[in-house]
């Protein structure tokens, strides 16, 4: 790149219209022009208007997230593209589920940190756990760090879904 | 009231009623019930391609030079997969082709059928858009829609793949509308704040200067009347892309040739030290700007595009204007007009001054010897026999192509038709072809070079076949010329690989073909061989042997900026920077 800028990490949400292939138009534009995505969500948000909202948090030079959103707005099917960062913080959340597995002390120490965390449990056997959890990503990314040593066995996680604050639409 | 009938008739229903008269295709399994509906109606025509490419091409040259959308129906599987160069080049080059594709019917998709291929999968990067129509009700619909996207905002490639069985059913027939698409609307007019803020930046420039593209052309010949308004009233200096050739005479007095990679002096070095640069419908490709960190260091740009992703993608602007240039051409004459606007008269004399001093480098010029042509002269007597005719030039890619764009002079926008961002050898014939449907009366020349026409070469025969006097003249300089030109720069002229080896006998291969061969060696019959390839009303093959080892200058070497050219092989010792070699 021309400078050397700062990568900053963005939000952007995509409202376009639910046809067949515009998930494949989005996700092939990222990789076709070399850009990243750190998480991507998809769902049909209004049925009647056949409309979904793609939810993608990429990070770059603030050129290249410029970049990301004149490609994203040129796809025929895309609606609109909103810089859900530049509009301030965005409120942002995923869900988690962590299975943890093991025996005495470790699997005492991880229920008690899921209490702090706010992780329900939503299955278990004498042998693990599975812990439900919701909130902004790095405090879910900080949850699974905490449960490696304590015997993570496999996690799945949603992706960021996120929304602008206020009363207005985006 | 709709009418009923079957997706085969519903897809040439909408091609009359979009006021397509030909289409470039070739049969298969998966579009005959469209060939059964072409064969039983006598309003579109058809035209059989040798080869799938070449009718993407042909469409594209039909397109270029008529300003109307090409289209191309062919099979799917393979004939589909040999469309999607062609797809690929029209989308670089902005070019509206609808392209229809037979595909395995509905029930099969997924099922590695007998000639299936994911047709949307593989041309969803290389397509402006897609559709495939798995629900016969759409077609019509669909089949409006992809003229609408394919010719609104920036032209492109639209694909519409059509499963045989939707081929086969009956459904309600639409009419074409005014609806469009039900979100795309891309931006015409530009901003007026914008356009103010131009205007005035334009009458303070001292250095102020035009670099204009394909974008003019795209938008048609009013776009191109009004540039050269501005430049009237205005005075300023003007250079253009490749692709942009002809939306401004070449023999205008502001003409500085075309710029970039292989373009002239003046117009490289003006686009160095201009104070206000004015592009209008380029996008700042690697070959124009060269070393980006060294692009036009003193210049406050504008940039007007109709395509908002084009602003700052390779180099930053001070105002952009996104909007149709010939909206923003007669709003930008008009604000002129009525501020009385006027540039600074001794700045713009010193500025061209000093572009005259550029000029007279004379960095086109050659020497032409008695025994050998050379290739410039060629174009230049090329020129100079069919400049008073009605003469419409395509190219291959190449040195050739190099030349032409840099000996040929043009006067009107849509008479040049090359490959530019894709620069795709065999482009040429084919785009002949489309060109020579589209005007049959005109003198038609693909600019060719021996390597380049072996690669659609089979399309002489569909020449042939429609009586299309297409004239190929071939610069046979028995190398990949430009290719022994990189080798000899960069690669200790190692020339690997790139000598045209077994060549035919081009004289002997177009009377196979049906059509007539010429050859000359000599500069002093070179002139009357093109009268008589002229005079020819068949299609002809030209095998103009030209020097072996002559290298296309001016020449700014990969990573270098505008003003570190070369001018001519004395300059060539060194001049690629080890950075520079990885470039293309
Ligand atoms: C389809 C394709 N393959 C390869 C290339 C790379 N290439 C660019 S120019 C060139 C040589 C062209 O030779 P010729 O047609 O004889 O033209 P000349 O440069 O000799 O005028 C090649 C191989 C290309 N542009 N397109
Ligand atoms: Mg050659």
């Amino acid at each position: 790149m021309l400078h050397s800028q700062n990568i900053e990490s963005h939000t952007l949400s995509v409202l376009v219209d639910n046809e067949p292939g515009v998930l494949a138009r989005v996700v092939g534009l990222f990789s076709g022009r070399g850009y990243n995505i750190d998480s991507l969500t998809v769902s049909e948000t209004e049925h009647q208007k056949h409309l979904s909202r793609i939810t993608v948090v990429t990070t770059g030079t603030p050129r290249i997230i410029e970049q990301i959103k004149s490609q994203l707005g040129r796809l025929i099917p895309v609606r609109s593209v909103i810089d859900l960062t530049v509009m301030g913080p965005p409120l942002e959340r995923e869900l988690a589920l962590i299975k943890v597995a093991g025996r005495g002390e470790n699997r005492v120490e991880a229920l008690r940190l899921a209490d702090a965390f706010r992780a329900t449990v939503i299955d278990a056997t004498v042998e693990h756990f599975v812990f439900e959890i919701t909130g902004r990503s790095n405090k879910i990314g900080q949850f699974i760090e905490l449960m490696v040593p304590l015997g993570l066995v496999e996690v799945a996680r949603t992706g960021v879904a996120s929304i602008m604050r206020g009363k207005e639409a985006t | 009231m709709a009418q009923e009938m079957t997706g085969a008739q519903i897809v040439i229903k909408a091609l009359v009623d979009q006021g397509v008269e030909v289409i470039f295709g070739y049969p298969g399994g998966a579009v005959l019930p469209i060939y059964d509906a072409l064969f039983q109606q006598n309003k579109l025509r058809h035209i059989l391609v040798r080869h799938e490419q070449g009718a993407v091409h042909a469409a594209e040259g039909y397109a270029r030079s008529t300003g109307k959308p090409g289209v191309v129906l062919v099979t799917s599987g393979p004939g589909a997969t040999n469309a999607v160069t062609g797809l690929t080049d029209a989308l670089l080059d902005s070019i509206p082709i609808i392209c229809i594709t037979g595909q395995v019917p509905a029930h099969l998709i997924g099922s590695d059928a007998f000639q299936e291929a994911d047709v949307v999968g593989i041309t969803r990067p290389c397509t402006k858009h897609n559709y495939l129509i798995k629900d016969p009700d759409k077609l019509a619909k669909a089949m409006h829609e992809a003229f609408y996207v394919a010719t609104n905002g920036r032209p492109g490639p639209v694909v519409i793949d059509i499963p045989k069985n939707v081929q086969f059913a009956t459904a309600k027939y639409s009419a074409p509308d005014n609806s469009g698409h039900k979100t795309y609307r891309p931006q015409k007019k530009g901003d007026q704040q914008a356009i103010r803020q131009a205007v005035e930046l334009i009458s303070k420039a001292k250095r102020p200067l035009l670099y204009t593209g394909g974008g003019i052309i795209n938008s048609g010949p009013v776009a191109s009347k009004l540039l050269r308004q501005f430049v009237k009233i205005t005075g300023i200096p003007i250079t253009s892309t490749l692709m942009g050739l002809g939306a401004y005479p070449a023999s205008g007095k502001e003409w500085l040739g075309m710029l970039g990679m292989h373009g002239t002096y003046e117009a490289n070095n003006a686009m160095h030290d201009c104070d206000v640069m004015i592009n209008i419908g380029a996008r700042f490709d690697d070959r124009i700007t060269g070393r980006i960190d060294a692009f036009s260091p003193d210049s406050k740009k504008i940039h007007i595009d109709i395509d908002p992703s084009s602003i700052n993608k390779n180099i930053i602007v001070d105002i952009p204007i996104i909007g149709d240039c010939a909206f923003v051409l007669e709003e930008m004459i008009r604000i002129w007009k009525a501020k009385s606007a006027k540039i600074d008269e001794t700045a713009l004399s010193k500025w061209n001054g000093q572009i005259d001093e550029w000029r007279a480098s004379e960095c086109l010029s050659y020497v032409q010897g008695k025994d050998i042509i050379m290739p410039q002269y060629a174009i230049e007597r090329l020129y100079e026999l069919t400049k008073d005719k009605d003469t419409y030039i395509s190219t291959e890619v190449g040195q050739h192509q190099m030349w032409a764009a840099q000996h040929y002079h043009f006067e009107e926008p849509n008479r040049w038709m090359t490959s530019g961002g894709l620069g795709t050898m065999g482009y040429g014939l084919p785009a002949a072809v489309g060109i020579q449907l589209a005007h049959p009366k005109s003198l038609v020349i693909d600019i060719a070079g021996e390597a380049s026409v072996m690669m659609n070469i089979q399309e002489i025969s569909t020449a042939i076949q429609y009586r299309l006097p297409i004239k190929v003249f071939i610069l046979n300089n028995r190398y990949m010329g430009m290719i022994r030109q990189w080798q000899e720069l960069l690669h200790g002229g190692r020339y690997s690989e790139s000598y045209s080896e077994a060549l035919p006998d081009f004289v002997k291969l177009a009377e196979a073909f049906g059509g007539v061969g010429i050859r000359t060696e000599k500069p002093d019959e070179l002139d009357d061989a093109i009268k008589e390839m002229i005079s020819v009303d068949r299609p002809v093959i030209f095998d103009c042997l030209v020097e072996k080892n002559e290298n296309c200058f001016p020449m700014i070497p990969s990573g270098a900026a505008h003003n570190e050219m070369l001018m001519g092989p004395d300059d060539v010792e060194g001049s690629v920077s080890e950075k520079g070699k990885v470039l293309v």
